[in-house]
């Protein structure tokens, strides 16, 4: 077998891998339907309509331009958001983990930035920007940068110095060993974290386009709940999920496995599968 | 002439003195054992000279064209393949990625390691199996000079044969010099044609002994009789075993 083969075959083994470990995803999402059927037979369609009539309802408006439209809105202030707030993080994140100074001095700004509950910023941004894109966007890049940059400055701070004296022996400079160690480093860290910011993302975009009735999934959800139509509600919950699902699943993930194919290489053969 | 030259060599971490007045000479060619009890600031002698530290006094001048080097720990990147730990050296000189990748797999060779195993991680490489790779990663940009910090106290006692006889054919085969801290006496006469004594406190170098015989070509009978001999009546080795470790500073 070739080199270029061998490669081939290893990556698709492990797509193999990871498409195969979703069995058990999906075995939990079912899990949660069955919680949900026992919840709507429990307390009636009114309070809590049933998972089917909740997925009939998104396929109902997956029929409709408009909504898909819709999703995107929400879906792309999410990502410029979440852009931004990776940014933004993770370069502060880095210049904080290298000067213990203003590590020092950033540790109780972000508590102070975490503390601020996501929805005094949505109040904020509305006063200062209007219900615009705008808003939405820099709600969700305030409430998410705080944990790529703790990502970011932990990795920094917690790098091995070993091998930095490891590199430096064989003649490298600071960016050398920035580039070639601290980087791969810190992508361990910052990955989990990047998933909790995609996470808070998705969630504070759509909270504020609930509250400033600026379009996106937030303003199908406003509309449903002054229509009382919880299934239409429930099939708005379900789509921003999705779409945060495909966006962790498409992109964050992948990239992840990738960077620490290592990790993996390490475990027993029982438990690779 | 000499490969590496260090002269008044002085250095402290925060404010206490661990090195002071430290002149020792490498010849082109010639390896080096640098031995002392523990904790006499040895290690930081060869981060020193090896530009890993900037020293508080003194100059090191070094003359070689590039130095390689061995830690105590292997000290492998665990995200990258044991040939791209080999590679890293090569990758920081800017060597094109195809010939890294040969003179990579060329040093792997001269470090005895499988080809097969060059595509596994540090992880799933055994002890030894990674400081071949660390021994393979220091040579493969062609050194003419390697420092070694006590690179086999980890291993056990056969390995530990496997890994000095590799390095004293090494330095036999590619002439490079080195410079070699240990603080095993037998490993330090198996090895080096010179061997230094450092002040139990770092205080200078106390003194230095010429090897009989050359590397390799010693029997391990002479090397015992050797050790035994510097220990029992040489006084320049007294210090070198009985250091109570729960004095230092």
């Amino acid at each position: 077998m070739t080199r270029a083969a061998a490669i081939v075959s290893k990556r698709l083994g492990r797509t193999g891998r990871f498409l195969w470990s979703s069995w058990s995803g999906l075995a939990a999402i079912f899990l949660f339907c069955v919680i949900w059927q026992i919840g709507h037979e429990a307390y009636g369609a009114f309070i809590l309509p049933s998972p089917i009539a909740a997925i009939a309802a998104v396929l109902q408006l997956a029929t409709q331009e408009a909504n898909w439209q819709t999703a995107l809105v929400t879906s792309r202030r999410a990502l410029e958001g979440f852009a931004l707030a990776a940014l933004v993080g993770i370069s502060a994140g880095i210049i904080a983990g290298y000067s213990a100074a203003s590590i020092r001095l950033a540790r109780p700004l972000v508590t102070l930035i975490l503390g601020v509950p996501p929805i005094a910023w949505i109040v904020l941004a509305m006063i200062w920007f209007g219900s615009t894109d705008g808003m939405v966007v820099t709600t969700v890049a305030i409430a998410a940068t705080p944990a790529a940059f703790i990502g970011a400055a932990e990795g920094i701070m917690t790098r091995d110095r070993g091998l930095d004296d490891m590199a430096r022996a064989f003649g490298a400079g600071p960016w050398r060993r920035f580039s070639t160690l601290a980087v791969r480093h810190v992508a361990a860290y910052v990955f989990p974290a990047l998933v909790l910011t995609l996470g808070t993302a998705f969630k504070v975009a759509v909270m504020a386009e609930v509250l400033s009735n600026s379009g996106g999934i937030g303003g199908g959800l406003a509309r449903a709940r002054s229509n009382l139509d919880v299934s239409e509600a429930m099939a708005w919950v379900l789509i921003s999920v999705v779409a945060l699902i495909a966006a962790e699943y498409g992109f964050v993930r992948p990239l992840h496995s990738e960077l620490e194919r290592w990790r993996e290489a390490a475990r027993p053969w029982g438990v690779r599968r | 002439m000499s490969a590496l030259q260090l002269s008044g060599i002085g250095h402290a971490y925060l404010g206490r003195t661990v090195l002071d007045h430290i002149d020792l000479t490498v010849g082109a060619g010639e390896i080096v054992a640098l031995v002392g009890p523990s904790g006499c600031g040895k290690s930081t002698l060869v981060h020193v000279a090896a530009g890993i530290v900037q020293p508080l006094r003194g100059r090191v001048s070094a003359t070689y064209v590039r130095h390689g080097m061995v830690f105590q720990e292997p000290r492998l990147m665990p995200w990258a393949t044991a040939r791209d730990n080999i590679a890293y050296p090569l990758r920081l000189a800017g060597v094109s990625r195809k010939e890294r990748r040969a003179r990579a797999e060329d040093a792997a060779a001269r470090s005895s390691l499988d080809v097969e195993d060059l595509d596994k991680f540090p992880i799933e490489l055994s002890g030894g199996m990674r400081q071949r790779v660390a021994i393979a990663r220091a040579l493969a940009n062609r050194p003419d000079f390697v420092y070694f910090d006590e690179p086999f106290t980890a291993l056990d006692v056969a390995l530990k044969r496997r890994m000095q006889d590799l390095v004293i054919s090494a330095a036999r085969d590619e002439r490079f010099g080195a410079l070699f801290v240990t603080h095993d006496l037998f490993e330090a006469v198996r090895i080096a044609h010179r061997i230094a004594v450092m002040e139990r406190r770092g205080q200078g170098i106390a003194g230095e002994r010429v090897i009989d015989g050359v590397p390799g070509a010693r029997e391990d009978r002479q090397i015992f009789e050797i050790v035994m001999r510097y220990l029992g009546e040489d006084s320049l080795f007294h210090h070198v075993n009985d250091i109570d470790e729960r004095r230092l500073p």
